[in-house]
């Protein structure tokens, strides 16, 4: 492995102020990335900061509003078993059982969670090929070459690749905000501004700047959140990353939909929020699969399926459909 | 390429006996164990968190020790293979992967052993996994089926292919623990 320092920090604000002065520095926390990608040389930091020691970042509380604050720090099998996760924003527990394994999910952080890189083979790859987001200017191997497992939405040339957190398709259904400290102080970010779309700057995946640091996520309480499930479709029926998953949050009213959010995972550099098809699917009875299909597709005309995942734009659709009628079930 | 990097000193209780010992901070737990502390029961295999061999407990939950740098366990207990037996008599999960032939060649057996326990404790306290159908309702010992065992055991993989037996296996310990 790459060589480098390490060392321990016990505030936020120290942790911040040393990032913001070291380009060179990068915060761990888990580590189930930040290693794979040093072993694979895609991520050559100098200096580690670990941010394990900020104890403050671990807690998991349900607000008296009902608003639900995930630390940074908590772990994946932490939040996963929490019972108020379970009970009030089931599709929460859901992404995170399905993602990893067990071992995995005992040592990855939720910050680390939704900062993790993609999973494009040629970006992970130690024979150096073309990748823009590793090395930028220097092409995209993926976009001529094997695209099964890339995207359909919002990809540029100069990257196709898709985000591989399942949590962070649950947390851009329900609206949560990133939660960080910066050198001025916190800010909020919307979760479905939190990841970027590739563009012609691809290496950057997040909107988070240097010197920041995630402190925690806020999820507010709904009733659609109550009624929530997250559907995983992938080529293995565990410990793999998603082909395509959807996050489904509905209120209903008497068997017709009166609001929904729809995210899929797999299918772009982000969570991809259907916006149009919550729109369309508003007074559509949760049985009347025609009506279901057809206001999901609203959300597709802009797909854009590369010369391997074409079967991408039906099958997500279908994951939609599905992920909607359970969390159906579940209002 | 920096240059060489400060070497970091590290206290931590290996199977139950304090340990201090002098790393870069690279140093994997799973190097540490092999190469410092001469502990071979845990495996490298991928080196890279996907496969399962290298599983041991710190503070008592079963983690992939070739994804955690061992600078970063200071003040850590640490469990591996060659700590389950108490006094020459074998873990529970360890005479049932040998009643019920759980392995061919061995390499991931380990691995596999240890989280074998650390499952059948996480089913324990409650925690679903992704093969549990109610997540609202609290999860018990009862509620451990083989589907629930193979779930909970997908990320320790065996390439010679004795998942039948290690199901069984761990089917058994965890019912008589």
């Amino acid at each position: 492995m790459h060589p480098f320092a390490l060392s321990r920090t016990d505030t936020p604000a120290h942790a911040v102020a040393e990032h913001a002065r070291d380009p060179q520095l990068a915060f761990i926390a888990g580590g189930t990335d930040l290693l794979g990608l040093i072993k694979d040389r895609a991520a050559a930091p100098e200096r580690l900061l670990d941010i394990n020691g900020l104890s403050s970042l671990s807690r998991i509380d349900l607000g008296p509003d009902g608003r639900l604050r995930i630390g940074a720090l908590a772990r994946m099998s932490e939040v996963a078993a929490h019972r108020d996760v379970r009970e009030q924003f089931p599709v929460i527990a859901e992404a995170l059982l399905f993602s990893a394994s067990g071992q995995l999910r005992n040592m990855a952080s939720i910050g680390g969670n939704i900062m993790q890189r993609t999973r494009c083979p040629y970006f992970r790859d130690e024979d150096g090929l073309p990748c823009n987001k590793r090395r930028p200017g220097s092409g995209c191997s993926a976009l001529h070459g094997l695209n099964r497992s890339h995207a359909i939405f919002g990809w540029s040339d100069d990257c196709i690749a898709t985000n591989p957190s399942d949590l962070s398709v649950a947390l851009a259904a329900l609206d949560a905000h990133v939660i960080v400290l910066g050198p001025t102080g916190e800010r909020s970010i919307p979760f479905t501004d939190f990841h970027r779309l590739p563009g012609d700057t691809p290496d950057r995946d997040t909107a988070l700047e240097r010197g920041e640091l995630i402190v925690g996520i806020d999820v507010p309480a709904s009733v659609e959140a109550r009624a929530s499930h997250y559907l995983k479709l992938r080529d293995r029926a565990s410990y793999e990353f998603a082909l395509v998953s959807a996050a489904a949050a509905v209120a209903v009213d008497r068997g017709r939909i009166r609001s929904v959010r729809l995210a899929l995972g797999g299918v772009a550099h982000k969570p991809w929020r259907l916006t149009s098809a919550e729109a369309a699917l508003r007074g559509a009875k949760l049985d009347d699969i025609g009506k279901l299909k057809s206001g999901i597709a609203a959300s597709f005309k802009d797909a854009r399926p590369l010369a391997h995942n074409g079967f991408k734009v039906e099958l997500a659709q279908r994951v939609a459909v599905r992920a909607l009628q359970i969390a159906g079930g579940r209002a | 390429m920096s240059a060489v990097t400060p070497l970091m000193s590290v206290t931590v209780t290996v199977n139950g006996r304090g340990r201090t010992l002098t790393v870069e901070p690279r140093t994997t737990l799973l190097e540490a164990l092999r190469e410092h502390f001469g502990l071979t029961g845990t495996k490298k295999a991928c080196d890279r968190g996907e496969c399962g061999a290298c599983t041991v407990h710190v503070d008592g939950r079963r983690v992939l020790s070739c994804m955690a740098l061992a600078a970063m366990q200071d003040g850590k207990q640490i469990t591996t293979i060659e700590g389950l037996a108490r006094d020459g008599v074998l873990h529970p999960m360890q005479a049932a992967f040998i009643e019920h032939d759980g392995f061919q060649c061995g390499f991931c057996t380990p691995g596999q052993i240890m989280s074998a326990v650390a499952a059948v404790e996480e089913a324990k306290a409650g925690w679903p996994s992704a093969a549990t159908d109610d997540l609202a309702k609290s999860f018990t010992l009862a509620d451990l089926s083989r589907a629930e065992i193979r779930e909970r055991m997908s990320g320790n993989l065996c390439r010679c292919a004795c998942y039948p037996n290690i199901v069984a296996a761990v089917a058994e310990a965890a019912g008589r623990s």
